[in-house]
Order: C-alpha cells, then sequence, then structure tokens
C-alpha cells in the first residue's frame, strides 16, 4: 500500500528535504515507521510515547485521523496524508 | 521585511478586539512573499492564555492556499495582557519556520501594537513590518 505524505518545511529538512513523500504500510502507524526507516528521526517528531504529538494534526486525505482511528487508522492506495504542526502557542 | 496592506493589520486588531479576552489566532496567506488575505481561525483553546488554530480550520485554510498557490506568509495571534513579542511557549511552539508570526497587542487598547518576528529553531528575530 503506497501513501503519498505531505509535510511542511519543519518535517522536510528531516526527510531529504522533500515536500512529498511515499511511505509503505496498511495504517497511519506502519506508514510512518516505514517512513522513519527512510529518514530516521521523522517518526520522533511525529509521535511521542506512541501516541500522536498533541501538536502535531494528521490528515488523512480530509479528515484528521484524531477523529478516525487515531495511528491505527486504516490507509490505502491512493490516500493522501498530510502532516502539519499546530499554530499553537501560549504564556 | 514584512509588507502587509492597511486593510489586514486593520483585520487582524479588528479580530483582537473582538475575540477579546481570549487570545485570537488567524493566518496570512502570501503569494511570493505577498500578502493576498486573511483567514480568521477559532482559538480551540478558547483562552485568553493560550492559542491552537482549530485542527479543522487549518486545514481547510491549507488546502484553500494549496488549491490557490499561497503560502502561510504568516500566523497572527493576540496579546490581551502582554507585549506584542513571542513568549516562552510561543517559540517552544513555533514550528512553522517558512511563516512570519505576527503578535498583535492590546495591552493598550486604543492604540494596538503589532510586530512581525521569524522564529527558527528556538531563535527569535524582529522583523520590520512595514504596512502599506
Amino acid at each position: 500500500m503506497t501513501v503519498e505524505v505531505r509535510l511542511t518545511a519543519n518535517l522536510q529538512k528531516l526527510a531529504g528535504n522533500q515536500r512529498v513523500v511515499f511511505g509503505e504500510g496498511k495504517t497511519v502507524g506502519e506508514l510512518l515507521d516505514d517512513l522513519d526507516a527512510k529518514f530516521p528521526g521523522l517518526k520522533g517528531n511525529i509521535v511521542v510515547d506512541g501516541r500522536l504529538h498533541r501538536f502535531v494534526n494528521i490528515y488523512l486525505n480530509d479528515e484528521d485521523i484524531r477523529f478516525l482511528g487515531q495511528l491505527e487508522t486504516p490507509v490505502a492506495e491512493g490516500d493522501v496524508l498530510s502532516i502539519l504542526p499546530a499554530l499553537a502557542g501560549g504564556r | 521585511m514584512l509588507s502587509l496592506p492597511r486593510k489586514i493589520v486593520d483585520e487582524m486588531v479588528a479580530h483582537a478586539r473582538e475575540e477579546a479576552p481570549n487570545e485570537c489566532c488567524g493566518i496570512i496567506a502570501g503569494k511570493d512573499g505577498k500578502a493576498v488575505g486573511l483567514f480568521r481561525a477559532r482559538n480551540a483553546e478558547a483562552s485568553p492564555y493560550r492559542y491552537n488554530v482549530d485542527p479543522q480550520d487549518l486545514f481547510r485554510i491549507y488546502r484553500k492556499c494549496e488549491d490557490k498557490g499561497w503560502e502561510f506568509l504568516a500566523i497572527y495571534h493576540s496579546h490581551t495582557a502582554s507585549e506584542a513579542y513571542p513568549s516562552a511557549t510561543d517559540v517552544r511552539l513555533a514550528f512553522w519556520p517558512e511563516s512570519y508570526y505576527v503578535l498583535v497587542s492590546l495591552v493598550d487598547r486604543d492604540d494596538p501594537t503589532v510586530r512581525a518576528f521569524r522564529v527558527i529553531d528556538g531563535r527569535v528575530e524582529e522583523s520590520e513590518l512595514k504596512v502599506v
């Protein structure tokens, strides 16, 4: 299952400065493992203690995976995953 | 240097005033470094001390910009009771090195301050903000 993954600048620098990368897997979690094997350290910026980082959003096509199956969300050939860091801050 | 039309600066200040005492947040879209529009976003934290662009708003705006060939030129938010300078948390959570961070301060409600910054690898650098 090959899935297209779109990255913003802060993750592009960990992925050979590519905006779009491709990974394999049956779930979002497997896909991230596959990408981490190709681009060591990438996953550590997305997943913390086995869970999606609080300030990272992953969208499968148009849906936030927090409202699907989190990292266990199944992916299919032709899906597009977008990884967008939060726009956040505070005192 | 970040150059913004007066209309966009006024719109940010209006948004900050409407959301006060909570922080407001939004995105200024750009094309080749030139501002083309402002998108208000919901602050998912709905708090006077924190902001987090609602993840659904974030994706909607991101998709729209992608379709139009626009980038996130700037990310703005307000400080209602502190100066227009990134807080320690703002810096820690600055994950968009490609964008300017614009802050609106309402400390002086009659004379709001608007300043622009780059936040890269934890380093804050003020950028000249030119209102055109």
